[in-house]
């Protein structure tokens, strides 16, 4: 077992499962009926790639888990995914700016994952690029509308920005695990990552009329499953049937 | 600002590539972006779709149904239009 | 002179749906009709809404990965759902907005089935196979209901059901198949839904005071006790092939009608849920109200940015 590879999978499989988590929590509270089935969709999309990545570490872990032991059955400490992706739901705005804060990292990180020297990596990443680029456009666009809406809007989604600003350094988070990865040509070259998210973000921000806060307060861990006080609420409701019912079928 | 609903907007898909665009719907959007991507969650989620086109239902004028004997009935008579008005013996095929 | 022309009409009218000639929007019909219509599709469109709450409370719960995503999927259908027919009710002048505060004054009425509360993960079962299965037992019949946008919504809703009842079953048949902690589990949800099940066709014949003018209509194509006998003779099968008990000591076929005969409904229970006094009315339309309410700012930035927008391009 490559216990970098599994690591780096369950990276990014961390994030769409615990983003999928947490917008799954808005199924029947949306704005509007068909922001609703929207966000559901994205949910959906992400609970998706989550079941291939989590599928795709087990195998390479080769302990004879299943994608399912991984999402249910780990331990808070053990979960790798980004601090800004478990952070609530907060308002509407508050979950749009998440999301596109992230889409913008994600549809650059899938773009060059398709030239993974891991095959089923590239396959999945070829997919959810599809996924990721429809997310961003749907994101993208409600960062702009309630940043220019009204001055109510502005005003909320501007404290979004400010809010989750403090989590978007880990984005570009690098260890020894990424290096390896490169090495091993299992991720292609991301050294104009930060520069690429930057683009996307200012053009959005510039049209939104929104001002990138200038607190640089930093907060990562997540990578290291050194997490917030938010992820142990999301995993005591998430792994409540398989703690409290061990080792059945569903 | 108002507190009025976003407008109505009818939604029309592509079935498939070759077929017309057909009407399957309505929903609510504040633009044409948001009614297109409405469209999409909302009527191709069971991969219905390979096209969507939007209006806004204001923006469409329908016939009258009181007036459809006026507007439809007079083709009704004009029965030399269809094929089958023609006498074709027997032994003439492909026409 | 006019009062003629109506009941000339009325009686054209009637003409057309006894030919199962469609009635459209645009086309003339009596007040009535238009009301029943608009009464009928609202509360259905409610309940698809209201219904998405008592399921969308186990998402975060739902034991695996698959399940989570099929319930998810079936949840966010039940919204399109309601979405196919507000804009069916739309098409009648039924304004939505106003349609959905009638439903939060408590003005309109929704199937008194999501007023029960889901305790353990066995009622996504339940609900699904019972619940999804009485209304599609329910709904069948409105595809050919006389007024073509609730037809054909009704056609694209029971198309997209059918999976619904499908996974409720199985994860039934799962639990029941199960450790004796599931299969216990899946009895009780059996247990708590079989009666408001039967309730949801609503009260028998005798008592239902729309049912004849709607079935003259054809918005109504079977009476609420036909289809509650119905939905019986098909579900008792059902779980008996599974193992679980139905939660009713009448219960016997009768060889005879070559149907099962079942014990008293509880109607006291169902007009009390009807009128607001179920165990989760009021959470049920908080939690309605308070979605709309916290979305107004999102709805109304959307319209000015809209407005700013069209006014850019236009300058």
């Amino acid at each position: 077992m490559n216990q970098a590879q599994v690591e780096f999978v369950l990276r990014i499989a961390d994030d769409s499962l615990i983003l999928g988590h947490r917008l799954s929590e808005w199924c029947g509270h949306g704005p509007i009926l068909e922001e609703d089935i929207a966000m559901t969709n994205i949910a959906l999309d992400l609970i998706g790639q989550a079941t291939s990545l989590l599928n795709h570490a087990a195998a390479l872990q080769g302990e004879g888990k299943t994608g399912d032991d991984l999402a249910f059955l780990r331990f808070d400490r053990d979960y790798r995914n980004l601090l800004l992706v478990e952070q609530p739901n907060g308002d509407f705005g508050m979950t749009m700016m998440r999301q596109f804060l992230f889409d913008a990292y994600r549809t650059i990180l899938f773009e060059r994952l398709q030239a993974s020297s891991d095959e089923m990596i590239a396959a999945i990443a070829e997919k959810s690029l599809k996924e990721t680029k429809y997310h961003l456009k749907h994101s993208s666009e409600w960062v702009i509308r309630l940043g220019d809406g009204t001055e109510e809007s502005h005003a909320r989604i501007q404290e979004s920005l400010n809010t989750l600003w403090r989590y978007t350094n880990e984005l570009f988070y690098t260890d020894a695990v990424d290096e390896e990865m490169h090495r091993s040509g299992i991720l292609p070259d991301l050294s104009d990552l930060r520069e690429q998210w930057e683009d996307t973000v200012n053009r959005v921000f510039q049209e939104a009329t929104l001002s990138i806060p200038t607190n640089n307060w930093k907060q990562e861990g997540g990578r290291k499953g050194m997490h917030s006080e938010h992820l142990g609420y999301i995993l005591a409701e998430m792994q409540y049937m398989q703690r409290a019912y061990p080792n059945m079928e569903w | 600002m108002s507190n009025k609903e976003w407008p109505l907007w009818e939604v029309f898909i592509r079935g498939k590539q070759g077929l017309n665009h057909k009407h399957v719907g309505s929903l609510r959007a504040a633009d044409a972006e948001m009614a297109l991507e409405n469209a999409r969650d909302v009527y191709t989620r069971r991969s219905e779709g390979i096209s969507i086109w939007v209006v806004e239902s204001n923006n469409v004028f329908a016939s009258d149904p009181s007036e459809s004997q006026e507007f439809f009935e007079p083709a009704d008579s004009k029965i030399y239009r269809h094929p089958t008005f023609y006498d074709v013996p027997d032994g003439i095929s492909h026409m | 002179m006019k009062e003629v022309n109506i009941t000339e009409m009325e009686r054209k009218f009637q003409e057309k749906i006894d030919q199962d000639i469609k009635i459209e929007p645009k086309d003339w019909m009596p007040d009535d009709y238009r009301e029943t219509l608009i009464r009928q599709i609202s509360q259905h469109a409610h309940s698809e809404i209201v219904g998405m709450l008592p399921e969308g409370n186990w998402i975060t719960r739902a034991p695996n990965l698959r399940r989570k995503a099929v319930l998810l999927a079936k949840v966010q259908d039940e919204a399109g759902h309601g979405l196919y027919l507000y804009s069916a009710a739309e098409t009648l002048g039924a304004d939505r907005e106003e349609t959905i505060d009638d439903l939060h004054s408590g003005k309109a009425k929704y199937s008194s089935i999501f007023n029960y509360p889901t305790l353990t993960w066995a009622d996504m079962g339940a609900i699904g196979w019972l619940v999804d299965g009485a209304a599609i037992m329910n709904q069948v019949p409105i595809c050919r209901c006389s007024y073509g946008p609730y037809a054909r919504a009704m056609v694209r809703v029971c198309k997209e059901e059918s999976f619904h009842q499908r996974q409720g079953f199985e994860i039934m048949m799962t639990l029941a198949k199960g450790t004796p902690e599931q299969k216990a589990m899946a009895q009780d949800a059996l247990n708590r839904f079989w009666w408001p099940a039967l309730m949801m066709f609503g009260p028998s014949d005798g008592e239902s005071k729309h049912t004849a003018q709607s079935m003259k209509w054809k918005i109504k194509r079977s009476t609420n006790d036909e289809l509650r006998q119905q939905f019986v003779d098909v579900t008792v099968p059902q779980a008996e092939m599974i193992g679980l008990t139905l939660p009713d000591a009448d219960l016997k076929f009768n060889k005879a009608t070559g149907h099962y005969e079942f014990g008293e409904i509880n109607w006291a229970e169902f007009w009390e849920v009807v009128k607001g006094n179920g165990p989760c009315n009021k959470d049920r339309i908080d939690t309605r109200r308070k979605a709309k309410e916290e979305g107004l700012w999102v709805r109304e930035a959307a319209t000015a940015f809209a407005q700013k927008r069209a006014a850019r391009k236009s300058a």
